[in-house]
């Protein structure tokens, strides 16, 4: 399911909203979450999951091209965590 | 703090002008379509933000932590998130507030 995918479905299923309307509010939501992370700041869905940022330390990598070595310093990465609901449900549907 | 949904109904409501009953449905069925999505073992791809993934992980040897039995870890299916690049670029120099 892409993004437009998820707005179709949500547009359906609320019919007193304009799509287009969906598709701003749906855009905006991913911006939120983005702009937390951003921030630093953890985001808390409740039965879906949480996402934080995880540090990767400073190493030493490598220019494919040209073989020569580089220091990368370290940095953070977005992480998620399922929540129990999502867990659950994902893998009941294989246990079933 | 955290960011909760009903942080992102408010959200809604203040920058969209949409009412807080709608604001408050549409938070939870964004995420729970998702939710849906991945139950039907569908992956989700949310373009510059990331794709959530699922992957099927075999049974495995396991232990009970606590009495030390021998007990399988059982065929199970997991989520897995993998942020997009611009998402990553975002965050890379950030420093974690409340982590």
């Amino acid at each position: 399911m892409t993004k437009s995918q998820l707005i179709e479905r949500l547009a359906d299923r609320a019919r007193h909203i304009p799509s287009k309307e969906v598709e701003v509010a749906i855009k905006e939501l991913l911006e939120q979450m983005a702009q937390t992370l951003q921030k630093g700041e953890r985001i808390e869905i409740r039965g879906f999951g949480s996402f934080s940022l995880h540090f990767r330390a400073p190493r030493e990598g490598r220019n494919p091209k040209t073989g020569e070595t580089v220091k990368l310093d370290g940095k953070y990465v977005p992480h998620f965590k399922p929540g129990k609901e999502l867990r659950e449900r994902v893998n009941e549907a294989i246990a079933n | 703090m955290a960011l909760t949904k009903a942080d992102m109904a408010e959200h809604l409501f203040e920058k969209l002008g949409l009412n807080k009953r709608d604001a408050k449905d549409l938070v939870e069925h964004f995420f729970e379509e998702m939710r849906e999505a991945l139950e039907a073992g569908e992956q989700v791809k949310l373009s510059g933000f990331g794709n959530f993934d699922l992957r099927e992980k075999n049974e495995r040897p396991g232990r009970n932590p606590k009495t030390g039995e021998d007990i399988p870890i059982k065929a199970r299916r997991v989520v897995t998130f993998r942020p997009g690049q611009k998402l990553k670029s975002r965050v890379e120099g950030s420093k974690p507030a409340d982590l």
